[in-house]
């Protein structure tokens, strides 16, 4: 199987958000796979051991994403690709360029995380399925490929749906699929010896598309301040005096 | 400039879901006095869309297209996409709304993908309409922890996919306003790719978690799966649904399908109580635009005291079931 796998560097989940002239700072700031691509990485990598083939991952980004791509490779990824990133990319304009790269890969599975926790859209990699005329099982956290056809356990709001699609596809990976390895010291070390191509956007030529949407701003969301301390008194006394406040003052009933 | 709408309006068992006609209130919003506000109805049970189609009709939409296809039973995204590009076709939109659903999630990217347009995603607020004909929007980043002003430039087609229990349901029409009409859409299913081979409902509630006004969460505090029965005891005497934190969630007491956070999923309630929960940054990234935040538990120092309108040191199991007694005494007595 030739498995293509899209790969973004995010914040890490516990980094606070300071944004300074307009934009997020960058400056300290610990970067990570996202979480989700990594649970879509780790899936790769055992339909690989399972049916053979290769993992390629892809990433587009910026120069310091190809660390992502570095930790990607260590996890067992055969190939990485670096696509570079145009200031004001949106989703549109990306899923356009990944489109163009991945279709001469001819995957025979496309994976991809459900959502990336910066910015949380989960558009691209549906949107990338959506250009490359592929079906898609989203938000998936059983995965089993049996010939051409794939066979899904999917996350539908809690709810459990197993579905089969026809292969080639698109699957984006949900919180349960699997528990992503840890790049071993050997994997690290053969890490540096992959090929990593970096692909310019001037290189897509006509493929490429224009961003649709344009962030004008950022603000951080004031962290919500503590309220009252419902202070002393018998359990009886304290749910007496909730009650109340609930109903009287924050009048939620 | 007015901005014509298409409302993608998703029904969960044969029902509306609120979200869908919150979806309506932004084309409104969007629509103006001179945009027209058209909304597409997708399923295989005509009962159930021609009582839904009657109410989109009476809030506002001046025509209810309805797709109505056994392809359409099983939810297949590539059978909903079909319909809304035939509904497309028919009412010529600037812009797209569905909710931002699971499925939503899922036919939004490849709708905007399809049609060239830009895609603003988890909306949760309409910032601008109309001046100039700019659009603008605005969305969550970082798990909430900052906000993005998403532009589309005038006259672009766009698809928006709004974040349920954050925009204004659409309301009824005043006395005496003529309803929208009703129309059956030319639909052909596409060939479907995908199968259905079963739905294991896990979600037993009445109430949907994400447009549940109410939610009682339990925590590792929680102790068992027995635990969460006083919760559950205060959730349906008010109304609302019974979540979770991932700890409740990982020691085996509920289902992940409960659980709220930056891997679960996203609540805004009006009321929201903690209980059992420490407030890790991943759990209050779920939860902490909900109106009104009450945290039960025996540490002082757990961080959810931090965001919670009102905190009570003590033990879940003695405070929550009292607190049921009151809201019992409350509501029988209003
Ligand atoms: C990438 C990533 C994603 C994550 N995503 C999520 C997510 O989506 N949602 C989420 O919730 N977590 C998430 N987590 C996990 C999160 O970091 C915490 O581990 C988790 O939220 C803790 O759950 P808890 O508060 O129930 O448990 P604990 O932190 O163990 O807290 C239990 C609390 O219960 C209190 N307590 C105990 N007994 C009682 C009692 N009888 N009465 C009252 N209080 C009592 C204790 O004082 C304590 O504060 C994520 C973590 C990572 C790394």
């Amino acid at each position: 199987m030739n498995i293509v796998v899209l790969v973004k560097q995010t914040f890490d989940t516990e980094e606070k958000i300071i944004v300074q002239g307009g934009t997020v700072s960058q400056d300290g700031v610990k970067l990570i796979v996202n979480p989700y691509d990594e649970y879509a990485l780790e899936e790769a990598l055992r339909l690989r051991e399972k049916h053979g083939g290769t993992v390629t991952a892809i990433t587009c980004g910026n120069e310091q994403s190809t660390e992502a791509l570095r930790t990607a490779l260590a996890m067992g990824a055969d190939e990485a690709i670096r696509l570079e990133i145009e200031p004001g990319d949106d989703s549109a304009s990306l899923a356009a360029a990944i489109a163009a790269v991945v279709q001469p890969l001819k995957p025979d599975l496309l994976l991809a995380g459900l959502f990336a926790v910066d910015t949380g859209s989960g558009s691209v990699a549906l949107q990338v399925a959506e250009r490359l005329g592929l079906p898609h099982a989203s938000a998936v956290v059983k995965l089993e490929v049996n010939g051409s056809t794939l066979i899904a356990d999917r996350d539908v709001e809690g709810d459990t749906a197993t579905v089969e699609v026809p292969l080639p596809a698109l699957v984006t990976a949900q919180q349960g699929l699997n528990e992503p390895r840890y790049p071993s010291l050997p994997g690290i070390m053969k890490a540096k010896r992959k090929p990593l191509r970096v692909v310019s956007r001037i290189e897509l030529g006509p493929d490429a598309a224009a961003p649709a949407t344009q962030r004008l701003s950022v603000e951080t969301v004031p962290p919500r301040a503590a309220g009252k301390r419902l202070g002393g008194g018998t359990p009886a006394e304290l749910a007496a005096q909730l009650a109340k406040l609930l109903h009287e003052e924050a009048k939620v009933l | 400039m007015s901005i014509n709408c298409l409302v993608y309006a998703e029904c969960k068992d044969g029902k509306l879901r609120r979200v869908a006609l919150e979806a309506l209130g932004a084309a409104r919003q969007l629509a103006a006095d001179s945009g027209a506000v058209h909304a597409l109805l997708a399923g295989a049970d005509s009962t159930a869309l021609a009582e839904a189609a009657a109410e989109l009709a009476s809030r506002g939409a001046a025509v209810v297209h309805i797709a109505d296809d056994a392809a359409l039973r099983d939810g297949a995204p590539e059978a909903v996409q079909a319909a809304i590009a035939a509904a497309i076709a028919a009412a010529r939109p600037d812009a797209v709304l569905l909710g931002h659903t699971a499925l939503g999630r899922e036919v939004a990217p490849r709708v905007a993908a399809a049609i060239g347009a830009g895609h603003a995603a988890d909306v949760t607020a309409i910032v601008t309409t109309g001046d100039g004909g700019d659009v603008v929007f605005a969305r969550p980043l970082y798990a909430g922890k900052a906000v993005e002003r998403l532009r589309i430039a005038p006259g672009a087609p766009m698809v928006i996919s709004v974040r349920p229990n954050n925009l204004p349901p659409a309301e009824t029409l005043p006395a005496g306003a003529a309803p929208g009409a009703v129309s059956a859409l030319a639909y052909s299913a596409p060939t479907l790719w995908t199968t259905v081979r079963s739905v294991v409902r896990k979600t037993t509630g009445a109430v949907d978690l994400a447009e549940a006004d109410i939610i009682v969460s339990g925590g590792r505090g929680v102790r068992s799966s027995d635990g969460f029965a006083p919760l559950q005891e205060l959730a349906s005497l008010l109304g609302g649904a019974v979540g979770a934190s991932r700890g409740a969630c990982d020691a085996g007491y509920c289902d992940y399908a409960l659980q709220i956070g930056q891997t679960g999923k996203v609540v805004t309630p009006q009321l929201y109580i903690a209980c059992g929960i420490s407030g890790a940054i991943q759990h209050l990234a779920g939860m902490s635009g909900s109106r009104v935040i009450v945290a039960v538990n025996k540490d002082p120092d757990a961080p959810i005291f931090g965001v919670a309108d009102y905190g009570v040191v003590g033990d879940l199991f003695d405070i929550v079931p009292l607190l049921t007694g009151e809201f019992r005494r409350i509501l029988g007595a209003s």
